[in-house]
């Protein structure tokens, strides 16, 4: 939640083609605002600098109603000069000069204000307050003002501020602003963009086109695109025209066009939740491969598994506070220092746990469980009393922070499309390690008989310590990745344990495949049935079915057949 | 060896109780317990050496009840292998059963006023009592109920478990997930059950005021009499024939079921009766700490228990009883003194037990080395004859 929260933060609105969310493109049209005081004008300038000033002028008036009447004429024509003007006003910076009765846009500095030329921009001099009276805004004032702003980005130099303004339209679907849309369509030459003007230009002929041919011509323009809010567009107008009735062909194009968006939309939210369902599945893959190995390959139940995660995810803390000094907090490299420091910290810790506590104890596995059940105690009460109770920052670098975003309302997030890109790697490593090394090779001996290893002169014990710290170390690794999705407190080994004990046992035991499949599985099965069940109630439903599952087949989906099964 | 069961061919029970010895100890302080603490309690003035207060009496009835789950704990894994890392589920359906009851005691004494819903039903706009709070209202049915739920619970996962040999850690690691399942369904508001807040501000049972000293010393002697009930009746299972099939199982499971055992009713019936017994300790529970919530059904809860049976000595029932006594006094001891190091410790002790004590602290003793329901004569006889050996 918190690096979801952060991408949001993060995301410049220039990145991107379409900020969607709501508080983003109001914050950023402001931050445009700022910065078009300082754009020269390019576009086609309506006005002449006279004309301009004249029209300025008239804003010196007492009533409320002729001053709206000039701002609304200033904004009718689209020139990009007349925004700063418009918002000095808005704030209260716009001035009468007394000497000349010229109107100037002050900014206060220290106690003299700078007068600011409306037409060139530049600045004409400076005065005290006295020399200058206020150009006086109310309530009523302030919305016209508002609104002919909102008109004005339209035509704006800015790229970006006139998407914001079409987005804008699109949601307001105000009728009045079709001239202005159509004018604004005219000067418009960004390929992108005009084909959004397009459609908002089809959205409000939808709703105020005057002839059958005109409300036909704007379904089949909607009807081409894929987005949630032409879907609220189109059945928000079946809905009006089944209730005042209308031709019934144009009746029919609209329920058909709604019906080819709904069924677009469906399919994109069926690849959602397949997207969604991976991402869960890579998580539960990082969290589980480790597992894999200690429980699957060696047969030991490792309750502190959730716990070599967590010390990974605090290695990344510790390795991004060392290296804060030296480099700024959206490097990529302090996350890339974290992998290996991780899998050595966490595969230590795995190696003296192995050769302390769960040699003693091979062919016991009901023992093993209850000492590495206290092994996980002490790690987490050793991590809080050395760090703290609380959640740690643990920064995301700036490759991870920010979204891909399709207008059908899909979003895949960098984190976690690196995450399961991350996790597919650590798998493919730890197959290629198994398949390929010597040490592999030994390991598999071991695994699958013991003393035939042991008399061709493997040493296993020392197989089996390394083997353990494999697999502890790779869950260090995913303590890395883990950090920058999950909170980086003691409890996070606690919320994983058993997602990966079940990923582990669906999958089959010794069996790295299964593993990747399990995880998978079970991410895609959890998401689809979020929708209709709801969070918890999905997760309750999938446990119930693995528990069933495992009635029958208690070997899992993958299990290893011959005598290693019983072994 | 000298069969006292051949002695009392009339009463066999007198006979293997007898032969036990740490049953008998048991036993004996159980009964002494349940008539001195509520005299020390209730008769003796505050002033007295030996007072008792209330608190007292409540924290040793919390710890009987621990007790009672942790011998129900051993009865399936010190004598049949089973080694369940989800009583604490069963403990807490049978706390919620007593809950429900105590729930619907309070009437209309709530915050809310209202003689039928519970508060927290009230908060959430309920307008009728869902259809499973039915009958909870007469302490009978509530009493049935929390042994039937955990009992009928443990019957179904136990028939599917056994039937399709799950066994060893996959039971473990199932029997884990259902009781991460179960607290995630009762952390739900919709579940009817108070949701994270669970069923708490217990006014009275049976008409008796929870606060009173003496339905506190009753619920004392309650304990009492139910641990020392249970454990009779789980040392009954264990001496008799099919306990030795029970035995056999935890040993070599596939041998005795090539020799023509249904391993899987066995292993059924003794996981059921277990969970009734951790039912009825949760509804003894519940009314002595006045509160029960979700956070009961939490896993890492269930391995503890374990551990308390491992402490004391796995196999031999008493020593599960002493386990959950000694851990819960350590447990209220460093959580009060320093809390820090209680993880520590617990952690400590599940790998010192594992490694060191593989017996546990009854195993430690000489007098009771020889466990698993040889009699302490007979293993004294043994050690005899082995020192004149040798």
């Amino acid at each position: 939640m918190r690096n979801e929260l952060f991408s949001v933060l993060r995301r410049s609105p220039f990145s991107l083609k379409k900020v969607r969310g709501g508080f983003v493109r109001l914050g950023g049209a402001m931050a445009c605002l700022m910065l078009v005081a300082f754009v020269l004008p390019n576009a086609a300038q309506a006005f002449s600098d006279e004309e301009l000033r004249n029209i300025a002028e008239r804003l010196d008036t007492k009533s409320s109603t002729q001053k709206i009447t000039v701002i609304e004429e200033m904004a009718a024509d689209g020139d990009p000069r007349v925004a700063p003007i418009l918002k000095a006003m808005l704030e209260g910076d716009l001035f009468v000069r007394d000497s000349d009765e010229h109107v100037v846009i002050g900014r206060k500095k220290g106690k003299v204000y700078t007068h600011i030329d409306i037409v060139s921009g530049e600045e004409v001099g400076e005065s005290s307050s006295k020399e200058l009276s206020k150009i006086k805004v109310n309530n009523r004032l302030r919305g016209a003002l508002r609104d002919a702003l909102a008109t004005l980005n339209l035509f704006s130099p800015d790229l970006n501020i006139r998407t914001n303004a079409v987005e804008q339209i699109m949601d307001a679907r105000d009728p009045t602003m079709l001239p202005l849309l159509l004018r604004a369509i005219e000067r418009e030459d960004d390929e992108t963009l005009l084909a959004r003007m397009e459609l908002a230009r089809a959205t409000m002929a939808l709703a105020a086109g005057e002839n059958p041919a005109e409300r036909l011509a704007a379904i089949d323009v909607l009807s081409s695109e894929t987005t949630p809010q032409i879907r609220a567009v189109l059945s928000q107008f079946v809905a009006s025209a089944e209730a005042e009735g209308i031709e019934p062909e144009v009746l029919a194009a609209a329920k058909d066009a709604l019906n080819d968006v709904e069924g677009r939309l469906s399919t994109w939210q069926t690849v959602g939740d397949v997207y969604r369902g991976i991402s869960l599945g890579s998580v539960l893959l990082l969290a589980a491969v480790g597992l894999a190995i200690t429980f699957g390959v060696m047969g030991v139940i490792n309750m502190a598994h959730g716990e070599m995660i967590m010390i990974g995810a605090y290695t990344t803390f510790v390795v991004q506070q060392i290296l804060s000094s030296v480099l700024p907090s959206g490097s990529p490299w302090s996350l890339i220092i974290a992998v290996p420091a991780a899998f050595l910290v966490a595969g230590m810790i795995g190696v003296v746990i192995e050769r302390c506590v769960i040699r003693f104890l091979y062919g016991r596995p009901l023992e093993t469980l209850l000492a590495t059940w206290g092994v996980s105690l002490v790690l987490q009460q050793a991590t809080r009393t050395i760090f703290g109770a609380t959640n740690q920052q643990v920064t995301a670098p700036d490759f991870m922070s920010g979204a891909i975003e399709f207008s059908t309302g899909l979003v895949l997030t960098y984190n976690r499309l690196w995450i399961i890109l991350f996790s597919l790697i650590v798998v493919a490593g730890i197959a290629c390690v198994l398949r390929y090394t010597a040490f592999g090779l030994q390991m598999r001996a071991v695994t699958q008989n013991r003393r035939m290893a042991g008399s061709v002169g493997i040493r296993t014990g020392y197989v089996d310590a390394l083997t353990f710290g494999l697999g502890s170390g790779i869950a260090g690794i995913a303590g890395v990745a883990l950090s920058q999705i999950s909170n980086v407190s003691p409890n996070l080994g606690q919320t994983y344990i058993i997602d990966s004990f079940m990923v582990v046992v669906f999958g089959g035991v010794g069996n790295l495949w299964g593993t990747v499949l399990g995880a998978f599985s079970l991410g895609i099965v959890n998401k689809f049935l979020e929708p209709f069940a709801g969070a918890v109630l999905a997760k309750i439903f999938v446990l119930i079915a693995l528990i069933l599952f495992i009635q029958k087949r208690p070997k899992g989906l993958f299990a290893l057949k011959g005598r290693a099964v019983e072994a | 060896m000298t069969d006292y069961s051949q002695k009392y061919k009339m009463t066999p029970v007198v006979g293997w109780l007898l032969q036990d010895r740490g049953g008998m100890i048991l036993l004996a302080i159980l009964i002494a317990a349940s008539i001195l603490i509520p005299i020390c309690s209730l008769l003796l003035p505050q002033s007295s050496a030996f007072h008792v207060p209330t608190w007292m009496v409540s924290l040793l009835g919390k710890y009987l009840c621990y007790a009672l789950l942790a011998l129900s704990v051993d009865l399936i894994w010190g004598f049949c292998g089973i080694l369940s890392l989800g009583h604490g589920a069963f403990f807490a359906l049978g706390g919620y059963a007593m809950g429900m009851y105590l729930m619907r005691q309070i009437g209309d004494r709530g915050v809310y006023g209202n003689p039928d819903l519970p508060d927290f039903m009230v908060f959430l706009n309920w307008t009728e009592l869902p259809w499973y709070w039915y009958g909870f209202d007469m302490f009978w049915f509530a009493i049935v109920m929390a042994m039937f739920v955990p009992g009928l619970l443990a019957f179904v996962f136990g028939f599917l478990a056994f039937r399709s040999r799950v066994t060893g850690v996959y039971l473990s690691i199932i029997t884990q997930a259902m009781t991460y399942a179960l607290l995630l369904a009762f952390f739900r508001n919709d579940m009817g059950f108070g949701g994270n807040n669970g069923l708490t501000d217990f006014k009275d049972l049976l008409g008796y005021s929870l606060q009173s000293d003496g339905t506190r010393a009753g619920l004392f002697v309650a304990s009492c009499v139910f641990l020392g009930l249970c454990y009779i009746v789980a040392r009954g299972i264990t001496q008799s024939r099919l306990g030795k099939v029970l035995i056999a199982i935890r040993d070599a499971e596939s041998r005795v079921r090539f020799t023509g055992y249904r391993v899987e009713y066995y292993k059924l019936f003794v996981f059921t009766v277990s969970a009734v017994m951790a039912g009825i300790a949760g509804a003894l529970y519940v009314p002595q700490v006045g509160i029960i919530n979700p956070g009961e059904f939490a896993p890492a809860l269930s391995i503890e228990i374990v551990i308390w049976v491992a402490v004391g000595g796995r196999g031999t029932l008493y020593g599960a009883v002493l386990g959950a006594f000694i851990v819960n006094y350590a447990k209220t001891f460093f959580t009060g003194v320093m809390p820090d190091f209680w993880l520590f410790f617990l952690g400590g002790l599940f790998i010192a037990v594992t490694l060191f004590l593989p017996k546990g602290v009854i195993g430690a003793v000489p007098a009771f080395g020889s466990a698993n329901g040889q009699s302490f004569l007979s293993g004294v006889r043994k050690r005899l004859n082995a020192g004149g050996k040798a």
